[in-house]
């Protein structure tokens, strides 16, 4: 697909082309950043600079706080109360970190569901989604490994929970447990390994965030309506666009300033606030904690995990056909991992050839439903395994899959769609009137 | 139909949420108004003093603070206690014992000593972090903004909160307490009414002493509170002024595209 016609990068002085024939990276630079962008994306088009900020301060705060950590069972606890008490700034860069974890999955959520809205995953913009999808996954499995290295009780009771269910995989599942634990449970081997995973990952996020980066580049933003800009000509593409620097740059580094400006009060005023008192107290192989919570952003699959148990008759299916193999713990697995692998192959699920949710009369309620759904599994994933939270998990789970598997491969065939703009152009004059040619 | 599920989503999860806290006896959380509470609370200096002496004459028994070097107790945004005194507290503490069995006097650059072993409790450094009295509004924890999380009040009603009951179980005594999970506690009553002498005159009542050794361990838990609380308000005013700027510029910035006239 050709991109958008828009001006390049011309060398002009001697030295410009002397390094433009050897290594054309101003011309990448200026190509980047001129990048024509559809000129009525709305605010929900923020959450990626938000992303990518959260990506550098993690590997930043991140950098400087190993210099200060001990990765040993008997020292990591004591070196992480050694960061807030004796290193200088140490207390800020630790809350910094910690909290900086949950903003990069706030608005990765936001991010994920305003794609899920406007058709972002639909072609040509599959490969983008895909991408998104792995460093999502990357994210998660980054994110878990780094609440296990403070060593507290949650930290252990966590990594002895999320390894188990490695172990519940029929035949070759106690190997791989015991293999990704470097023992028999979860001890120094286990903290080691998470450590030096958990300092390599979140550079492969940042090459697949160029990636991300280079595939949305190549296809164009989506936007708010869902249609395409014009190529025909520059003229034509320069009546739905506007160059990326200035114009989206400077909104969304207001947007991010808006968003940092809560952040640190988070950070300044109640940094404990998406924590668990729990992991305050050193990790303890003989006391198990009363509840054990994984941390808010993984709530939601953690609640479809937990959903499927014994005597719920797609469970029981599940065990008549495969002979036992696939019991109820292997099956909760098999959904969690499921729940995400069924939105990520969305681009296939997706019937509609209507791209934006805002033309799309019966989605819309759908997918507000989804979002319903996305807090209540939230919810119930922190809940204790009992009536009423059971019900209403296994629920919520069913209706995360029916509108992945079921909903939105019939919508496309029975939704009759509102007409939408014939260009992205007459959208912003249907807002700003006034708008110059 | 839709919008009527949506309603009735958010009420069924605000309500049950609220629900989920009660469990079982004890939990009972007195909402002590400490000066360190929300954006602009403060250590009490004088308070964390007494709550020194509260801890080192009564709880150092049986519970170590292994975490919270001596030094910090002249730190700013603490105690604040002149150096002096601090090396002195310091040499008046258990001696530190070398791997070899040899002993030398604690310096002030050591820890505070650790307690372990039969009928000892555990370790207080953390202990106003590692529990939260507080979960409200409908279980959002959003009231811990101004209240804290509820650690320091937790102890304090610990403290507090025993009845007089004893109940022997399998040759154990317990204590009969409103807050402790369960409603029965190993340790017994720690404190009791001009149990230590202030020297600032300050009157050693229950409630007192509880205050102010529960203020005390907030601050061995989060010593550089102020500090945090001080670059939170240096970066939210600095943000404020910055977000208010980039709106500026990209108001002035989108105006001729959106075809406006820019006015600020």
């Amino acid at each position: 697909m050709a991109g958008i016609p828009h001006d390049h990068y011309e060398p002009r002085t001697g030295i410009e082309k002397w390094l433009h024939k050897r290594l054309p990276i101003v011309a990448l630079a200026y190509d980047t950043l001129m990048i024509p962008t559809p000129k009525n994306l709305n605010w929900m088009w923020i959450w990626g600079i938000v992303l990518a900020f959260c990506l550098g301060l993690q590997i930043v705060t991140g950098i400087v706080l190993v210099m200060h950590y001990t990765p040993h069972v008997d020292l990591a606890f004591a070196s992480v109360e050694h960061i807030m008490r004796d290193v200088n700034g140490g207390h800020m860069l630790r809350y910094l970190h910690a909290n900086g974890a949950s903003l990069f999955f706030f608005a990765v959520y936001l991010h994920i569901f305003r794609g899920l809205y406007y058709g972002s995953y639909k072609a040509p913009r599959e490969v983008t989604w895909v991408v998104g999808m792995i460093i999502y996954l990357l994210m998660m499995a980054t994110a878990f490994m780094g609440y296990v290295l403070p060593w507290g009780q949650m930290s252990f009771w966590g990594a002895t929970v999320i390894t188990g269910l490695f172990g519940a995989i029929p035949g070759i599942g106690p190997i791989i447990q015991e293999w990704l634990l470097g023992g028999p449970a979860v001890d120094n081997a286990t903290l080691n390994r998470f450590f030096s995973l958990h300092y390599l990952l979140p550079f492969v996020i940042a090459a697949l965030v160029a990636v991300h980066i280079w595939a949305f580049h190549t296809t164009g933003n989506n936007n708010p309506t869902g249609v395409e800009v014009r190529r025909g000509s520059k003229e034509e593409a320069q009546k739905d666009t506007l160059p990326f620097w200035p114009y989206f740059v400077i909104k969304d580094l207001f947007a991010l300033s808006l968003v940092l400006l809560i952040f640190f009060a988070v950070v300044g005023f109640m940094p404990n606030f998406l924590g668990h008192p729990d992991n305050y107290i050193e990790a303890n192989a003989l006391a198990t904690p009363a509840h054990i919570v994984p941390e808010w952003y993984f709530l939601p699959f953690y609640a479809i995990l937990r959903a499927f148990v014994d005597g719920v008759w797609v469970v029981e299916i599940a065990k008549f056909v495969s002979f036992g193999i696939i019991d109820a713990k292997f099956f909760g697995v098999l959904a969690m991992f499921g729940a995400i692998a069924v939105m990520a192959i969305v681009p296939w699920l997706d019937t509609s050839s209507v791209r934006s949710g805002r033309y799309r009369p019966m989605f819309k309620w759908w997918f507000a439903l989804l979002c319903i759904d996305f807090v209540v599994l939230m919810w119930v994933g922190a809940m204790p395994a009992e009536e009423p939270y059971a019900t209403i998990a296994l629920i919520a789970s069913a209706y995360w899959f029916a509108y992945f598997l079921v909903i939105l491969p019939l919508l496309g065939v029975i939704e009759k769609p509102l007409p939408q703009p014939a260009t992205i152009e007459e959208d912003f004059k249907a807002h700003y009137p006034d708008a110059a040619e | 139909m839709f919008r009527k599920i949506a309603i009735a989503s958010v009420a069924a999860l605000t309500l049950s949420m609220g629900a989920a806290q009660a469990a079982g006896p004890g939990g009972h959380v007195e909402d002590v108004p400490f000066s360190f509470e929300g954006p602009f609370g403060t250590f009490d200096q004088f308070q964390l003093q007494r709550g020194l002496q509260v801890y080192t004459e009564v709880c150092a028994a049986c519970h170590g603070l292994k975490f919270v070097p001596i030094r910090t107790l002249a730190d700013p945004g603490g105690p604040e206690l002149p150096a002096d005194q601090v090396r002195a507290y310091a040499a008046s503490l258990d001696a530190v014992v070398s791997p070899d069995g040899t002993e030398r006097p604690r310096e002030w650059t050591d820890k505070f000593p650790a307690r372990s072993g039969e009928g000892m409790g555990p370790d207080l450094s953390l202990m106003a972090k590692a529990r939260a009295g507080f979960h409200g509004p409908y279980g959002t924890g959003i009231n811990q903004l101004t209240k804290g999380i509820g650690g320091p009040e937790y102890i304090y009603s610990i403290l507090t909160g025993y009845s007089g009951e004893e109940v022997v179980e399998a040759g154990t005594t317990f204590y009969e307490n409103h807050t402790f999970p369960g409603g029965k506690i190993a340790m017994g009553p720690p404190l009791s009414e001009g149990q230590v002498e202030f020297a600032d005159g300050h009157e050693a009542s229950l409630e007192n002493m509880a205050e102010d050794v529960s203020a005390f361990l907030m601050w061995t838990a989060e010593p550089h509170m102020m500090a945090r609380k001080q670059s939170g308000f240096i970066a939210v005013t600095f943000l404020a002024l910055l977000t208010v700027l980039l709106y500026l510029t990209n108001k002035k910035l989108w105006a001729r595209a959106k075809g406006k006239s820019f006015e600020a």
